[in-house]
């Protein structure tokens, strides 16, 4: 039972190397591909904490919502790269620009 | 009946350590298709997490959904990124340059 | 200068350093979770009768949490109206597909929407359900337009937009009417529970399956002279 602890400690692994990500790279696809591996760590925190029942059936409810959650993250992956496309094709870049860190 | 567990705790270490490492791999790669292709395995490995975690109707989902539309989706993308791209850079060390064409 | 399309190093140290505390304090906060903890399985298991179907993922979407599903369909159809607003898209480049593509597609479609409708129908008392069912519809979909298929000009106007709609409009549909028989918005009287919720998965299969379609093409399909 103590696997548990175990998929959620790499759930919140993978929250954090997707932020990492989202924060250091550049390219806009690179950050949408980030967001993803965020939101499957969400996921897999939630899911593994759900499994932490007495029986067989884990808890229902938090699979219920990580199914609405997967879908929603495709159709906002979807518009993402909509608009990434639709932001090349008027400005004829894919990155953000350089920040100053001064 | 020990040995059912310990390889159990084998394997699931093994999928999250492989979870991570993908994740990891496909987050610093340096070409972008490697990069969606790497996130297509992590989608499988990641249903494969979830048939572990005694959720079979998420491990459904995610293997359709978040293994193989997403994949489908982000490479369409790179592919209408990359045909205006063409004519321009060298593909294999593609890290996010700045475009150049005035075209369009 | 970045190097690799990156930040610079002192800032990604330090973002590193941060970050590390981060997960170690979300680490620690798991961690110091009770290791049993049952959460709303009982309060589900002791409904489960009562709902009309016996797999409870399937019961909690579909039931006792039917409202949330009923966004989602409509988050959904938000996202392709997002999409389908952005025109203007690069245009893709459009090869014939190749024998392989082209035998596979005519042998895995069939198949596809097959899986689709039994993942449907099963839903009830196993794994599956709408949402599986209408992402393999939309897998269906996906193989389809790779392989060159698109929409003709009859089915790509109404018809279409009615399909797409279709899924949430049948859940408000049964909502409202629940109102107007005399119960309140989304409860299932329970002799009606489990047909009430096969028709709803039905509707909401379809456009699932369309709209994840539509998403991956992108463009509009045209209804014009064009095609």
């Amino acid at each position: 039972m103590n696997a548990v602890f175990l998929y959620a400690l790499v759930g919140i692994g993978l929250f954090t190397l997707g932020l990492y990500a989202l924060i250091v790279y550049r390219h806009l696809l690179r950050k949408i591909l980030a967001i993803n591996v965020m939101g499957s760590g969400v996921f897999m925190v939630l899911v593994a904490l759900a499994a932490r029942t007495q029986g067989a059936t884990p808890d229902p409810v938090p699979h219920a919502m990580v199914l609405t959650g997967i879908v929603i993250a495709v159709s906002a992956t979807a518009l993402a790269l909509a608009l990434m496309l639709r932001l090349r094709a008027e400005t004829g870049r894919t990155e953000f620009p350089e920040e100053r860190l001064e | 009946m020990e040995t059912i567990t310990v390889l159990q705790w084998a394997f699931d270490a093994l999928l999250g350590a492989a979870l991570l490492g993908l994740a990891w791999w496909l987050l610093d790669s340096a070409e972008l298709f490697r990069a969606i292709v790497l996130f297509i395995a992590f989608g499988l490995l990641m249903a494969l997490a979830w048939v572990r975690l005694d959720a079979p109707d998420v491990a459904l989902a995610e293997a359709a959904i978040g293994a193989g539309l997403t994949g489908a989706l982000l490479l369409a993308a790179l592919a209408r990124l990359e045909s205006k791209n063409q004519t321009k850079t060298n593909h294999k060390d593609h890290r996010g340059t700045e475009v150049h064409d005035g075209q369009r | 200068m970045t190097d690799n399309g990156k930040q610079q190093m002192p800032f990604r140290l330090l973002l590193a350093v941060l970050l590390s505390t981060l997960a170690a304090g979300l680490g620690y906060a798991v961690l110091s979770l009770p290791s049993l903890a049952p959460g709303l399985s009982e309060q589900v298991a002791g409904k489960l009768e009562t709902s009309g179907v016996s797999n409870p993922v399937t019961a909690v979407l579909l039931n006792f949490r039917a409202y949330d599903t009923l966004l989602e369909l409509g988050v959904l159809l938000l996202a392709l109206l997002g999409v389908w607003s952005l025109r203007g898209l690069p245009e893709r480049r459009e090869s014939s597909p190749g024998p392989v593509l082209d035998t596979l597609s005519r042998l895995l479609v069939p198949l596809l929407i097959l899986v689709a409708g039994y993942l449907l129908w099963v839903g009830a008392y196993a794994p599956g359900g709408a949402f599986q069912a209408g992402s393999v519809l939309g897998a269906a979909g996906v193989l389809l337009l790779l392989a060159g298929w698109r929409p003709g000009a009859r089915f790509a106007g109404l018809r279409l937009r009615i399909a797409l709609v279709a899924g949430l409009g049948v859940f408000m549909g049964v909502g409202i009417m629940l109102i107007l028989v005399g119960g309140h918005f989304l409860e299932y009287p329970p002799p009606f529970a489990a047909a009430l919720i096969l028709l709803i998965e039905a509707a909401a299969t379809l456009s699932i399956g369309l709209t994840l379609a539509a998403l991956f093409l992108g463009d509009r399909p045209e209804t014009g002279a064009r095609r």
